[in-house]
């Protein structure tokens, strides 16, 4: 009996179905995870609409943006001791984002519907964002020069506009003299103590030669000297303006211009001006250093980490991952060691990566940056120079963790060379390793290349192990300088994966962090796409010269 | 086993025994009447893959500047016996080998022969065309960049020369550059040849150089042969007896991993001294 569905059965139709519902499955998830973080991580920067409105029934005057709102059932607000008219089952809440923290102590509520007033957007309702402290909400009142208020009239906005400039240009000369030239004397500061150090250690410090040294730190002391009035005068200029702003609540308080970043009237702004702002806003995110404790400002120290941390460790790792698979593929005699090799080598691969961090931490940072000290940077110590967590550490560390990718593709690619163009070389009277050097190897390119492209993938996106062998929640100074040799590697240094992990779970403004936590996801991931990118354009490249290693 | 001695008694007429080289000229039965000079001589040939004999008691002599044919069925050795010749067999792992073979009198098994140099003297081209993913010129230029030539007058001339002597350089000189791969495949078997020409050995082995050929591509191998013949000693394994009759002057045949009969490639296809012999040149099994 063939009726149609044994029919269909038969077909092999539910066969292709179900297959082509896992890649639906695994598309669906995929793209559902882009889509999310896109969005979330996008929207943070978009201006949101300042709203007005009386809560409590008319108590409090509220000016904020509201950031979510969501459905809840009353018990939860009732519990909540939150009184809620009877007969409704569902009460519709606000998160209102309305700063103003060394005022009302928190920058987040929660404002619930039945007690709210009708919601207005005023249009000069004006949003400062701050150096600390976080945003301020409230209208512009008044200018004020060296405490003077300047006349208040229509063009106080303009007015604003303009001081906000000179006070950014400012704050710019102030931060390159803080860190570009009194971080370079600092730097050559340091490095004269440390020589004097090495004299006193040495045992043999001749008068002469400490007398040079304190004769160069006198100068750098005079350059300091010189430096920090300059800083003094522009701090000075600085602290000129100040604003005063009306509160919602009507206080009305004045606040320093040197401490404002940003001020802008959201409910004022068309959509071009919103669009200037958002581009402003990423621009910051993605070139400038983190604020108030990472949940303010951008995320350049830790993009950039990641990126030198990963480029490091392609270095370390490329290399030795190649060789090693040269020696097991092409010389070494293929018996059960050699097997017994691949298979510890391949299970190295799936050993957790907090077993990395604690091998770096016992091994690299303890043992080898502990003696490194003790050999080459006896002046310094205690202060540890390579016996710290550090940059170097981190991508040793995340080589040896990716090292088993690299041999694992490399053999593959060594094995697909056709014996008959090894044959043919070797018949041309070139040696084994000249066989390897001129055909062989340039032909396994591209699969190295896919072994360096997994390798960057797992590393970039570690984070555990480097806890424990170098990364930091705020580093000081990137790893790449002005001050030689330029490259330091051993820094600390920040990292966009555990920049996730603190901003989402460290951070004591939870609601202002959670935006930052799916922006800087979305970096990660444009990172590491980026990275996979380049090297698979490379490969494309390779793969065309080389292309018989592929057929 | 017994093979190395019965079998030149069964097969009555050929005497294939080692002789000493001098001797051989003038009594060895083959490469008889006008003098031909001796260029290898293999000598009590046996190879064993781990414990299979692959080749049993092997003697033959090749002369200098003729064309020698291998013929045989598939498996009988003949293949393994010619990647001797450039010592190729030591890639493969588990071979044993007893015996010599013989170039101008020297053992090529010797430890003290450098492979890589024998190697440039006995050059090799495989049954499928085996081009590197490089332009055609840094094929051909492959040998000589090997040996460390980097004068780019020198590898011209050689390139050239090489191209015109495997009767490539006209179809390529105005694509020089260009990746080999894209050639035809009997485009791509003279390349290789030319490449194996391009660092002067003294002996060329072609391993069934036509077998993955097209018709018209394999008239030219074979018209390439017996040009090329004039400059080299050439060894020629093939599948294809009328190829065989062809090109060769000297046409050895094997079974199983001896040399049945070995002679003039005319006697031998005409008047086959041996049963087997014939029977596989008529047709009756192979």
């Amino acid at each position: 009996m063939h009726g149609p569905r044994q029919n269909w059965m038969q077909s092999g139709a539910p066969w292709i179905w179900l297959t082509a519902g896992a890649v639906s499955v695994s598309l669906l998830i995929v793209f559902g995870l882009l889509g999310l973080i896109i969005w979330n991580g996008l929207g943070h920067f978009w201006p949101a609409p300042v709203a007005a409105f009386a809560s409590d029934r008319g108590a409090t005057q509220v000016l904020g943006q509201i950031t979510g709102e969501e459905t809840v059932p009353r018990h939860i607000l009732t519990d909540a001791g939150e009184p809620v008219p009877e007969g409704m089952m569902l009460v519709r809440r606000y998160l209102v984002k309305s700063g103003n923290r060394e005022l009302q102590g928190a920058d987040f509520a929660w404002y619930v519907e039945p007690a709210m007033g009708p919601i207005s957007f005023p249009a000069d309702a004006v949003v400062l964002e701050r150096e600390d402290w976080g945003n301020f909400y409230g209208y512009l009142v008044a200018i004020k020069e060296q405490g003077v208020t300047l006349a208040a009239d229509a063009a106080l906005w303009p007015e604003l506009t303009a001081r906000l400039a000179r006070r950014h240009e400012l704050r710019d000369r102030v931060r390159s003299i803080e860190r570009d030239a009194i971080g370079a004397i600092n730097y050559a500061l340091e490095q004269l103590r440390l020589d004097r150090r090495t004299l006193e250690l040495a045992g043999n410090a001749g008068a002469a030669e400490l007398e040079a040294i304190t004769v160069r730190e006198r100068a750098l002391e005079q350059r300091y000297a010189t430096q920090a009035a300059e800083l003094a005068t522009l701090r000075q200029e600085l602290a000129r303006d100040a604003l005063v702003i009306r509160t919602a609540a009507g206080a009305e308080v004045e606040l320093p211009l040197t401490k404002i970043v940003r001020a802008y009237r959201p409910n004022a702004m068309g959509l071009f001006a919103k669009l200037g702002h958002y581009a402003g806003k990423v621009h910051e995110f993605i070139l400038d250093d983190p604020r108030e404790a990472n949940t303010e400002g951008g995320i350049f120290p830790a993009i950039f980490g990641t990126v030198l941390l990963v480029i490091v460790m392609s270095i370390f790792v490329t290399p030795l991952g190649i060789i090693a698979a040269v020696y097991l593929r092409e010389y070494a005699r293929q018996n059960l060691l050699t097997r017994l090799v691949r298979i510890a080598v391949n299970n190295l691969a799936g050993v957790p990566s907090i077993v990395y961090g604690v091998f770096g931490l016992g091994f690299f940072v303890y043992f080898l940056g502990g003696s490194i000290d003790q050999l080459f940077y006896a002046e310094r110590l205690p202060i540890p120079t390579f016996g710290t967590p550090g940059m170097l550490w981190s991508s040793l560390t995340l080589a040896l963790l990716t090292v088993p990718v690299v041999i694992v593709a490399t053999e593959e690619g060594l094995t697909r060379v056709p014996r008959a163009i090894r044959e043919g070389s070797l018949a041309l009277g070139a040696t084994q390793a000249e066989t390897l050097l001129r055909t062989v190897l340039p032909m396994a390119t591209p699969a190295m290349i896919t072994g360096l492209i997994l390798a960057v993938a797992r590393a970039a996106g570690e984070v555990a192990p480097l806890m424990m062998v170098g990364v930091v929640k705020l580093a000081p100074a990137l790893p790449l300088d002005g001050n030689p040799p330029f490259l330091h590697l051993d820094r600390k240094f920040m990292h966009l994966g555990f920049h996730i992990y603190d901003v989402g779970f460290q951070s004591p403004n939870v609601e202002a962090a959670r935006p930052l936590v799916y922006a800087t996801a979305l970096l990660l991931v444009l990172v590491i796409v980026t990275l996979n990118l380049a090297a698979i354009a490379l490969r494309q490249r390779l793969r065309k010269a080389y292309s018989a290693a592929d057929t | 086993m017994t093979n190395d001695q019965e079998r030149p008694a069964a097969d009555s007429a050929v005497d294939t025994r080692p002789l000493p080289p001098r001797d051989r000229r003038v009594a060895g039965p083959s490469p008889a009447p006008e003098t031909i000079e001796e260029c290898i001589a293999v000598r009590d040939l046996n190879l064993y893959y781990g414990d299979k004999k692959a080749l049993a008691g092997v003697n033959l002599s090749v002369g200098k500047n003729r064309v020698t044919a291998f013929i045989g069925p598939s498996g009988c050795g003949k293949s393994t016996l010619l990647r001797c010749f450039n010592r190729m067999n030591d890639l493969i792992e588990g071979v044993r080998i007893e015996g010599r073979i013989e170039l101008h009198g020297r053992n090529i098994f010797d430890q003290s022969v450098d492979v890589a140099a024998l190697r440039r003297k006995v050059g090799m081209v495989f049954q499928k065309p085996n081009p590197f993913p490089k332009s055609i010129f840094e094929n051909v230029a492959y040998g000589l960049r090997i040996q460390g030539v980097k004068q780019r007058r020198i590898l011209n001339r050689v390139v050239e020369k090489a191209l015109r002597g495997a009767a490539l350089w006209d179809e390529v000189k105005d694509r020089l550059h260009e990746n080999a791969l894209g050639l035809s495949g009997g485009q791509q078997q003279r390349l290789v040849i030319a490449r194996a020409i391009a660092i002067e050995p003294e002996i060329l082995l072609l391993d069934e150089p036509a077998s993955a050929l097209d018709p018209i591509s394999t008239l030219k191998i074979e018209e390439l042969i017996y040009e090329l013949k004039e400059q080299y000693t050439i060894v020629i394994v093939t599948h294809n007896m009328q190829q065989a009759a062809r090109v060769s002057d000297f046409t050895a045949f094997m079974y199983l991993g001896e040399l049945v009969e070995f002679g003039r490639t005319k006697t031998l296809f005409t008047t086959p001294r041996n049963r087997r012999t014939e029977d596989y040149i008529t047709g009756r099994y192979g």
